[in-house]
């Protein structure tokens, strides 16, 4: 086998691993800057909770059109926007932290999902929720994609200084006129569209992972907000790119395969990259004079 | 000379307990005060009042000719979070905020200006180095010098020299002097009698209920710190409303 049947062939033979590729790219865009600011503001499992929150509002939409894309990525939307909002309302209402108030209501909405699946379906329906199908993105999904990622590019290019200033001084931007919470939940509403985005093609469990893995690659090797964001991007898009080709080569399910490369690209970084990691702990180099 | 800022029977504290009990007075503008007094005492409590983070159980406090924007606050641990992938530079941009705000561009002249505060705290040189590099005096130097960026009118400082060393120290009261050449409003929580003696024209003496506030000779007698020390810190549990206030 060359190299170039195994890294490009069957991208250019196949329409669907060269829309699959294009879905990934428009992914990786998105979630990765998004993935490192959840980092940064120690929200990393945050992500997580809100791509759970996302179920019930697909299975809704599931149950009323069946398997249509818009459909269940609106409901995903409204439901992940829903738990967002109420979990951080319960947190500026009352002394909860946001991490209890968010644990319960994403979990509350996860039983709700879960329990809407099984009204109708079997289990196939509920795996094609939970894991998507990225092989079977058509024209409207990769549109969807990349509006969402344009969207949200945007929206962080817009909300850029804020964003920064409420993550690592929140004390400061409250003194000189406010606005953190109302930068902070637009902030989770991009992670809800980013989620949804991911939710065709890899669905509601994987998107996740191209989200917080790249991200937390990221920390291995910048020392700045904007370039931790490219090299998650850079991550991310590597990841689905060789994601796609092992699950092409060795008939693996995609999802789970690019979230795996993701994983092998995190478990590097940590390793080798030159900020924070076991390299620079272990070999740091000789001490300089001064 | 006006008042700034006005406290008028003012009680601020937490679970209905009162940390700051009944103060009347007020700051005059361009006055330097050190507000000293025990741990407990509600030194802390009262600059939050001031910024409008606590709200009165009683009493008000009234900012006159002033914005809440007008105010620089340096809280005493403040709510940054150092391992923040920035550096020094931007962190210190910060200061601009209330001229750039959410979205306007720093101009040359602006970055000029934080070169300048920078240089002012004996910082020149720290502008790319991320804040996960400072030390906690330089880290407290910068913070300083995003104040001087801030052209507060009020500037609260809450125990700005605790674990600092003695020449940082020396150079931040440099600036604060500044600050009070300026004609602004300086405020800060201190421990050190010898410093606020030195450097600080007035001082409030606080032990929950005010003991004495005006000019520091009067204010830091024998007599006022034995009577500040005698303050019990514990709550009483099982402490009667307040008959100041039952009469009101």
């Amino acid at each position: 086998m060359t190299l170039y049947e195994l890294l490009a062939e069957p991208f250019i033979e196949f329409a669907f691993m060269r829309r699959a590729l294009a879905a990934c790219f428009a992914l990786a865009l998105g979630c990765g800057p998004v993935g490192v600011l959840l980092v940064l503001r120690r929200m990393s499992l945050m992500g997580d909770a809100m791509s759970h929150a996302v179920l019930p509002g697909a299975a809704l939409g599931f149950l009323i059109s069946g398997l249509s894309l818009w459909a269940m990525s609106l409901g995903g939307f409204i439901a992940g926007v829903l738990v967002a909002l109420l979990a951080g309302a319960t947190s500026r209402a009352t002394n909860q932290q946001e991490d209890s108030s968010f644990a319960a209501f994403y979990l509350m909405a996860l039983a709700s999902g879960v329990l809407l699946v099984s009204l109708r379906g079997g289990n196939v329906d509920l795996m094609h929720v939970l894991f998507g199908t990225i092989l079977a993105v058509d024209d409207a999904g990769l549109l969807l994609v990349a509006s969402i990622s344009s969207a949200s590019l945007l929206t962080l290019a817009v909300l850029y200084r804020p964003l920064i200033v409420e993550c690592f001084d929140p004390g400061f931007l409250r003194a000189v006129g406010g606005g953190g919470a109302i930068v902070h939940l637009i902030f989770l509403v991009l992670v809800v569209v980013n989620l949804v985005g991911g939710f065709q093609s890899l669905g509601t469990l994987m998107a996740v992972g191209l989200m917080m893995l790249p991200a937390a690659a990221a920390k291995f090797w910048a020392e700045q907000v904007w370039t931790m964001a490219g090299v998650a991007a850079l991550i991310a898009f590597v990841a689905g790119w060789s994601g796609l080709l092992m699950s092409f080569h060795f008939n693996l399910p995609s999802g789970p395969s690019i979230i795996l490369t993701a994983g092998a690209a995190y478990l590097a970084s940590m390793a080798l990259g030159p900020v924070g990691s076991l390299r620079a702990r272990w070999l740091p180099g000789r001490h300089l004079e001064a | 000379m006006s008042n700034v800022v006005s406290f008028t029977d003012l009680t601020l504290g937490y679970r209905r307990h009162p940390a700051v009990h009944h103060l009347n007075g007020g700051l005059r503008e361009g006055s330097l005060t050190a507000v000293v007094g025990p741990n407990g005492a509600g030194k802390s409590t009262l600059l939050k009042g001031v910024v409008g983070a606590l709200k009165p159980f009683h009493g008000k406090v009234t900012l006159n000719g002033l914005n809440r924007r007008d105010i620089a606050y340096l809280p005493q641990q403040a709510e940054v979070d150092r391992s923040f992938p920035i550096d020094v530079l931007d962190t210190v941009l910060t200061g601009h905020w209330r001229r750039v705000g959410f979205f306007r561009a720093v101009d040359r002249f602006m970055r000029d200006e934080a070169l300048a505060a920078l240089e002012a705290v004996g910082l020149a040189g720290f502008e790319r180095r991320p804040i996960s590099a400072l030390s906690a005096g330089q880290f407290q130097r910068a913070l300083f010098a995003r104040m001087l960026l801030q052209d507060a009118k009020l500037i609260l400082l809450d125990e700005p020299f605790t674990a600092i060393d003695a020449r940082t120290t020396a150079d931040l009261l440099q600036v604060v002097r500044r600050w009070h050449g300026e004609n602004r409003t300086v405020v800060a929580v201190l421990h050190d009698f010898e410093q606020v003696r030195t450097h600080f024209p007035e001082t409030l003496l606080i032990a929950r209920a005010p003991i004495a506030w005006g000019p520091t000779e009067q204010t830091l007698t024998d007599d006022n710190l034995r009577r500040a020390r005698a303050m019990a810190e514990a709550w009483d549990e099982d402490a009667a409303v307040c008959r100041q206030d039952a009469a009101a």
